[in-house]
């Protein structure tokens, strides 16, 4: 049994050690020893939580056996999830968190003696309003993420679910938990406190339904924020520093993420939880502009012949190309090329994917050495200086109607210039318009070659065809 | 008059905040993906709680209504801090064996 103040002593380092694991992610060379750090932090949090309870009953096996049963859960996923999963998988954990938040304020609210918070029915104030917080964010972020979790792995349908008065409903909902928190206080009640939970996870359904699936790096990181301040409310709730330091942690970083995403889309923030984004495509208008427009079309064998003759090709990787598990035919065909002296580069737009830096892990999956990856404003203006974009499975984030038409929804968001490049290669399955439902003016560029084909199919026989 | 302990551990949250905020904006956005596995990882040192809670048991009564929440907690957090920190590692691995590769 060690002080109450030596254990907080200790939670307080293991929040410093999880502010070095974030640090560490600043490059990465750093970032392993990050992890590491964080893994330390962990230890110790939870090492020193047995010590400050001292009193072992028999229940500390059962403990120790749901620990290792949930450890072992944890690493059989963690070992054999394929990297282009990861969105759901991050989608899953953000529920799991938020599931833990609710149930460890329920625990706390049914058993308050041991968190030192009063007795069941004379609950501290202060106490009760943190951990119904706890409760009520947590239970939006387990919702809200199952939500997320269906749609990113496709059982879900990625449209947005959209009804009249929804956000009259929303608002009403919000308003209707903190009513319910503020009779809580005064009565205690039970019952008050099951309802604002269930009332809570209904809110964090509604609130991602209406979220498009363009709009799923946002959701992403919105509910990676919310896991943080629900753990933050928690920790308040137990006055636990390494808690309430994690939470602020993550909330912040969920919050900073959701602000990048939103910006690269050039949306804000309240429309895209507004949602119905690509929603309103006016099918009908879009098969007029197709017949009309010619569009040249080629096959491996074209695309091979331009590439071999370029000096320098750009990449721009998006969410087909995770879909088609392409990366490694494509490392495969960057290798070939660059055994031509060809400079090849990879252009990653920020929102390219499902999350943020998704496009990023698969290439470094398939081995592509990070040096050779640029972001958007790190490589745009050399899209005019090269032969060749190669652009597999990206579209809207190339569309150059968001710098001309300013009636395109996504007229203002930042694109990669590919279409200053000598020649565009654009493998596409068909002409069908990317999330944003808007046609994209490059496919009937002259310097456009559509290639149409399963993005890994179409590699391999580029790859074939550059012997 | 003393100051509540309420507001030390305010005034320690909101630092947090400004701390997250640096560093979070630091991170090179070729590691987005990890930071969000990570932050999955720590943020699930919630754990202490629902340990808290599951101890709070008697010998008689292991798994008491309170208890069982603590423990289910204690699972769900496990399955986050082994899947996140490990999917992590597996990530930062991969952006080392280029390196190593290219040297």
């Amino acid at each position: 049994m060690i002080s109450a103040n030596l254990s907080a002593i200790f939670y307080l380092v293991s929040g410093i050690l999880f502010i070095l694991a974030l640090r560490g992610l600043s490059s990465p060379d750093t970032s392993r020893q990050g992890n590491y750090f964080g893994i330390v932090g962990m230890i110790i949090a939870i090492i020193v939580t047995f010590l400050s309870i001292g009193n072992f009953s028999e229940s500390l096996i059962y403990v120790i056996m749901f620990l290792v049963i949930g450890g072992a859960i944890g690493a059989f996923i963690a070992f054999r999830i394929p990297m282009t999963a990861m969105p759901e998988l991050v989608a899953g954990f953000h529920s799991l968190v938020g599931l833990a938040a609710v149930f460890v304020a329920i625990a706390a609210f049914l058993n308050p003696e041991v968190f030192n918070l009063g007795a069941v029915g004379a609950i501290k104030l202060a106490s009760l309003i943190e951990m119904s917080i706890g409760a009520a964010v947590g239970a939006i972020t387990f919702s809200g993420s199952i939500i997320a979790f269906l749609k990113l792995r496709g059982i879900m349908s990625g449209s947005p679910i959209i009804f009249s008065g929804q956000h009259l409903l929303n608002l009403a909902l919000g308003i209707g938990i903190f009513v319910l928190i503020f009779y809580l206080c005064k009565t205690q009640s039970a019952n008050i406190f099951w309802t604002v939970v269930i009332i809570s996870f209904l809110v964090g359904v509604l609130l991602i339904i209406p979220i498009g699936g363009a709009d799923m790096p946002v959701v992403i990181s919105m509910l990676n924020s919310y896991s943080g301040w629900a753990a933050a409310g928690i920790g308040f709730t137990l006055e636990n520093t390494a808690l309430i330091i994690t939470g602020a942690l993550v909330g912040s970083s969920g919050a900073i993420l959701s602000y990048i995403m939103c910006k690269a889309m050039n949306r804000s923030f309240f429309s895209v939880i507004l949602g119905g984004f690509g929603a309103d495509n006016s099918a009908d208008d879009k098969k007029e502009k197709k017949d009309q427009k010619p569009v040249k079309s080629g096959n491996a064998e074209d695309a091979a012949f331009l590439m071999k003759n370029a000096s320098s090709v750009i990449i721009v990787p998006g969410y087909g190309m995770a879909v088609a598990q392409a990366q490694h035919a494509l490392r495969e065909m960057v290798d070939k090329l660059k055994k031509n002296d060809i400079k090849v580069t990879y252009a990653i737009h920020p929102v390219a994917g499902r999350m943020p830096g998704h496009m990023n892990v698969l290439l470094a999956e398939a081995n592509v050495p990070y040096d050779e990856v640029f972001e958007l404003e790190d490589i745009n203006n050399d899209f005019a200086n090269s032969d060749v974009a190669f652009v597999i499975g990206a579209n809207d984030v190339t569309n150059p109607v968001a710098k001309t038409d300013p009636k395109s929804p996504i007229f203002g968001m930042p694109v990669l210039d590919v279409e200053k490049c000598k020649s565009v290669l654009f493998v596409k399955r068909s002409l069908s318009p990317g999330y944003a439902g808007i046609d994209n003016e490059l496919f009937y560029r002259d310097n456009t070659l559509m290639l149409f084909a399963d993005a890994k199919k179409m590699t391999e026989d580029i790859v074939k065809n550059l012997d | 008059m003393e100051i509540d302990p309420f507001i030390f551990r305010l005034s320690i949250f909101i630092l947090s905040i400004f701390i997250g905020y640096y560093v979070v904006w630091s991170v090179t956005p070729s590691l987005h993906t990890p930071l969000m596995s990570v932050t999955n990882a720590i943020s699930s040192v919630i754990i202490v709680g629902a340990i808290i809670a599951a101890l709070a048991g008697s010998s008689e009564n292991i798994f008491d209504i309170s208890s069982i929440f603590g423990f289910i907690a204690i699972v769900l957090a496990a399955i986050n801090i082994f899947g996140g920190f490990l999917v992590t590692q597996r990530m930062l691995q991969m952006y080392k064996k280029k390196k190593d590769k290219k040297k």
